[in-house]
């Protein structure tokens, strides 16, 4: 193999090093691994907390990773699992919160600013359409105004 | 003026009071989703003899302080001669929760800073921790002589803590 290939092999070895979170642990197969893996990422880590449980470095996610693969081995679904965590640690652990009355705000809030933004933006649209028409007919009093 | 002009000023306020609001909110204060439940059920062997296993139900009777350390914990020795004293001059109830811990590295911190505490669980794999829902080391929990969780407190506990939360909960008086 030509020496330029045998680097470029190299740099795309590391390039594709996949950002895991490192314990060595038995999976039955493929597929329970990367529930793990996906299960991991919908999990914040409470100590770093823009971290998810699949990124930290910390203790406490090296502790609740291992707990969640327990209990993966011991066949409990993800939804257990989750209910597990959000007992102990709250809501907050979840990245993906339920949609209850809690937090209709967290979940509909920016949809809501970005409706009435909206309607800010047609009617402000409207009214300068017409504003132009009152302009042209020689009333500029709208534009003052702004 | 056209009153209309003053709608992006309001919009303005109320954004700034949102945010501002926020300024200097603690993002790790969590509510704690145990306070004003029962304790979890745990065992664990003493930290000093093995041979002794303490529980929930082997701790009930007067409430007590149970505080989360490690030898690996920074922060844990700024609260530790502040605990000592109220178990000293107060007749604090400690009780230890040594988290993801060496035995030896503990007993050795126990020595070097001083042991005020009445019992201590052993608790190397953290599993008790994620019970409580511990985060990180230190924190504290104030139970009940029935074993309920009354208060969590994270973080190093300060004199005022102490005063103003702790004490009051464990001696029944309203904080």
């Amino acid at each position: 193999m030509n020496v330029n290939l045998r680097w470029i092999a190299l740099a795309l070895l590391f390039a594709c090093t996949p950002m895991v979170a490192i314990e060595p642990l038995q999976f039955a197969d493929r597929a329970e691994e990367q529930r793990y893996q996906q299960l991991l990422r919908e999990l914040r880590c409470l100590q770093c907390q823009n971290q998810s449980l699949a990124d930290s470095d910390s203790n406490v996610a090296g502790g609740l990773r291992q707990e969640i693969h327990r209990q993966m081995q011991a066949g409990r679904s993800d939804d257990e699992i989750k209910a597990f965590l959000v007992e102990r640690y709250g809501e907050f652990v979840l990245y993906r919160p339920e949609i209850k009355s809690s937090t209709w705000l967290l979940w509909f809030g920016p949809f809501v600013i970005l409706a009435g933004g909206a309607v800010a933006l047609v009617v402000h649209l409207r009214k300068r359409r017409t504003g132009t028409t009152a302009a042209a007919a020689g009333n500029a009093r709208d534009e003052e105004d702004w | 003026m056209n009153p209309r002009a003053a709608i992006p000023l309001i919009v303005f306020i109320a954004i700034a009071v949102l945010l501002w609001s926020g300024i200097g909110k603690d993002p790790t204060v969590l509510p704690s989703v145990l306070v004003g439940r029962p304790a979890p059920e745990f065992s664990a062997p003493e930290l000093r003899d093995p041979g002794v296993v303490h529980s929930k139900a082997s701790l009930l009777g007067k409430p007590y302080l149970l505080n989360v350390f490690a030898s690996w914990c920074p922060t844990c020795r700024i609260e530790h001669p502040i605990l000592a004293r109220y178990v000293r001059e107060r007749g604090l109830r400690l009780v230890g929760l040594n988290w993801k811990d060496e035995t030896a590295d503990a007993l050795q911190w126990l020595r070097q800073f001083g042991d005020p505490y009445s019992e201590i669980l052993y608790d190397p794999t953290g599993l008790i921790g994620i019970d409580f829902g511990v985060a990180a080391a230190p924190e504290s929990f104030v139970i009940s002589a029935d074993g309920a969780i009354l208060y969590k407190h994270i973080g190093a506990l300060s004199v005022a803590d102490m005063e103003n939360t702790v004490m009051p909960l464990l001696e029944g008086r309203q904080p």
